[in-house]
């Protein structure tokens, strides 16, 4: 196939998929709704979340701290200030925005596991935080009775499941436009630039570090719009929606989507959460047991690295239409989310030819 | 979470109990986040299921214990082996998985702790388990006019001495020298012949052990629930990431400051106590300004050399 017409195959795809997510509402009942919408909101943190792991290099389990705090802000705005959604967007995204900016200098200096440790100890504090400030998170029990929301000023607010998907799907929809437009501009070369080798962006002048506080910020405003969506769609906030098997979820959809595509990333996070709900409809009770064999299944099946699976794909698309495969392959190694702190031995010899193309993973 | 602590009768210092508390706890954290520190120093795996060693010693302390000393230490030899063989069948699941990314290794590690702990729900039940301690100990002693509970003071001591032999066997034995070289340069030691499976298989063995002993001791302070394995990981990652890699002595530290952070520091500031960690994370982090220590620095990508 050429390249031209993998492209036609994906934007077909990707269409299909869009109309089917707009009629959704109409095909299934309201219950499978606003679980599709919930789904919807998650796949927006595995957004960021892929921003994090795969373009910047910095391995995230914490993606649920800016949520929850976007959650938290923008769950308060509703039920206090304005029940307009486009002031608790914007809410979700600065609160959400501010809570990054704050742990920026935790994470930035930081790079592979550590980072993983770091934002995964973030994250359960966030939790932890949640649900002992009672006076304002209401504790355990969350905030509940939080009034519908109107998209903008003067229009009526939304009741009912299909409308509240809707809305959702709209604002995740514009943001993740958004991010993927930005992420074409420089501003996402240069961070792809900063992952693949930093040393060299280092010798160059560029401040990786600046580069990497700004995409650490701009995630969290995502995961913090993806909070006030969470509001939104379930009109309840408990801090049992950001526990640590949501930031562990959320990774692994990042990490079967490829890490490094947006794309890879909703469909990704999505197939996991329906995974996750399927299974505890399932078999209720045995979900985890399940769930983790699940994991540890797909350590396992992706044959160099879960993060190199995209790249396999690619390449096997690149050999049926007889490009070159090496540099795909090559690049496949520092694709996932940045260096490795330490190659054991036997990998010496295999990563110290460093590639000299960009990665082949990323579209 | 901490059970009750003793009834405190006659005059009371109100910080005294909570600065005591905070020991024990410190301690008990030490002796759990210490096998995690080996995971990350010396085989670079981030350890997800690392609470989940521990439940496994807290339930055996449960399941087995009724308050007579020998069961104490059957309890103890039997957690300890079941934490261990965990630990050892962990090993044995990442060998496949050995020269992949971390990603891979610590999603796989969280597998293995959600599946983990649903087993252990489906054996021991979703409620948290009281745990009978012996009966000697199961009263207060009188200390400086307050009283305390006896079991946490004998706990101290013991803890501390495991704290010690812990030390010792790092600084002074052939093992402990491999592994503080391992610390230092892995590639190194693997060059000199030492197989990483074997270290690997080493230390998480030796983690699960540590990690089970903790489980067993500490079971009436951290008590076995469906939630000790994330509340422990939890308190044993923070831990790692004031202690840094460097030294056993800077994980007791880091320890005994958490322990008084959520004991002493919630008895003098209840109302910061939810963000009390995050700041001392935040406080150690800008201390240390960029990084945590020597060694962490050392993680990050040798840019001198390649740039």
């Amino acid at each position: 196939m050429t390249p031209a017409g993998r492209r036609w195959l994906f934007r077909a795809g990707g269409a299909g998929l869009l109309g089917y997510a707009v009629a959704v509402p109409w095909l299934v009942d309201t219950y499978t709704t606003s679980v599709f919408a919930r789904t919807l909101v998650l796949a927006l943190v595995g957004v960021s979340v892929a921003l994090l792991t795969g373009l910047a290099g910095l391995p995230t389990l914490g993606q649920t701290g800016p949520f929850a705090a976007g959650a938290y802000g923008s769950a308060l705005v509703a039920m206090h200030v304005s029940s307009v959604g486009v002031v608790q967007v914007l809410t979700g995204a600065l609160v959400g925005g501010l809570f990054a900016l704050l742990t920026v200098p935790l994470v930035v200096y930081a790079r592979g596991v550590v980072v993983l440790m770091i934002t995964l100890a973030i994250g359960e504090l966030t939790v932890t935080a949640a649900s002992r400030w009672s006076s304002v998170t209401g504790g355990t029990d969350g905030l509940a009775g939080i009034p519908p929301i109107q998209p903008v000023w003067g229009m009526a607010a939304l009741d009912g499941d299909r409308a509240r998907y809707l809305y959702t799907l709209v604002v995740v929809g514009v943001v993740i436009a958004a991010v993927v437009m930005v992420l074409r501009t420089p501003a996402g070369l240069l961070l792809r630039a900063s992952r693949d080798d930093e040393g060299r962006m280092r010798a160059s002048g560029h401040r990786v570090t600046g580069y990497l506080a700004v995409a650490f910020t701009a995630a969290g405003a995502v995961a913090g719009v993806a909070g006030s969506l969470l509001v939104t769609a379930q009109q309840y906030v408990s801090p049992a929606d950001f526990g640590f098997d949501v930031s562990a979820l959320l990774l692994l959809g990042v990490v079967i989507g490829g890490a490094t595509s947006i794309g890879g990333a909703v469909a990704g996070t999505a197939l996991v959460i329906a995974v996750r709900d399927w299974l505890s409809g399932l078999l209720p009770g045995h979900a985890p047991l399940l769930l983790g064999g699940l994991f540890v299944l797909t350590a396992y099946l992706f044959p160099r690295g879960v993060a190199g699976f995209s790249t396999d794909v690619a390449r096997l698309l690149r050999s049926r239409s007889g490009e070159r495969t090496g540099r795909a392959l090559r690049g496949g190694d520092r694709a996932g989310y940045g260096h490795r702190d330490r190659p054991l031995p036997a990998e010496v010899g295999a990563t110290t030819g460093r590639p000299t193309g960009g990665s082949g993973a990323d579209s | 979470m901490m059970a009750s602590a003793a009834p405190v009768l006659g005059p009371v210092d109100p910080y005294l109990i909570p600065a005591l508390d905070g020991v024990a706890y410190g301690l008990l954290l030490f002796v759990a986040a210490s096998g995690l520190v080996f995971c990350f120093g010396v085989a670079n795996i981030l350890n997800l299921a690392h609470g989940t060693l521990y439940a496994i010693g807290a339930y055996t302390a449960a399941a087995l214990l009724d308050g007579g000393w020998a069961m104490l230490l059957v309890a103890l030899g039997v957690g300890v082996v079941a934490s261990a063989g965990a630990g050892g069948l962990l090993a044995g699941l990442l060998a496949p998985v050995a020269r992949r990314d971390h990603l891979t290794q610590a999603l796989l590690t969280f597998g293995v702790a959600l599946a983990g702990g649903s087993l252990l729900v489906t054996a021991f039940g979703p409620d948290s388990l009281p745990v009978r301690i012996p009966a000697a100990l199961d009263g207060t002693v009188v200390l400086a006019g307050h009283r305390y509970a006896a079991y946490r003071l004998v706990f101290i001591g013991v803890a501390a001495l495991l704290a010690l032999l812990l030390y010792l066997a790092v600084a002074r034995t052939r093992a402990g020298m491999l592994v503080r070289a391992a610390v230092d340069d892995a590639d190194m030691v693997a060059c000199l012949g030492v197989n990483p499976a074997r270290i690997r298989l080493g230390v998480l063995t030796v983690a699960g052990a540590l990690a089970g002993a903790a489980g067993v001791l500490g079971a009436p302070i951290i008590g076995p629930a469906p939630s000790t394995a994330d509340n422990v990981l939890l308190l044993s990652l923070v831990v790692v990431v004031l202690g840094g890699l460097g030294s056993v002595r800077g994980t007791l530290l880091a320890a005994l400051a958490v322990g008084e952070i959520q004991s002493l520091g919630v008895a003098l500031a209840p109302t910061a106590a939810p963000f009390l960690l995050f700041a001392a994370m935040a406080v150690v982090l800008a201390v240390r300004a960029r990084g945590l220590s020597g060694r962490w620095l050392r993680l990050r990508p040798r840019l001198g050399g390649t740039a």
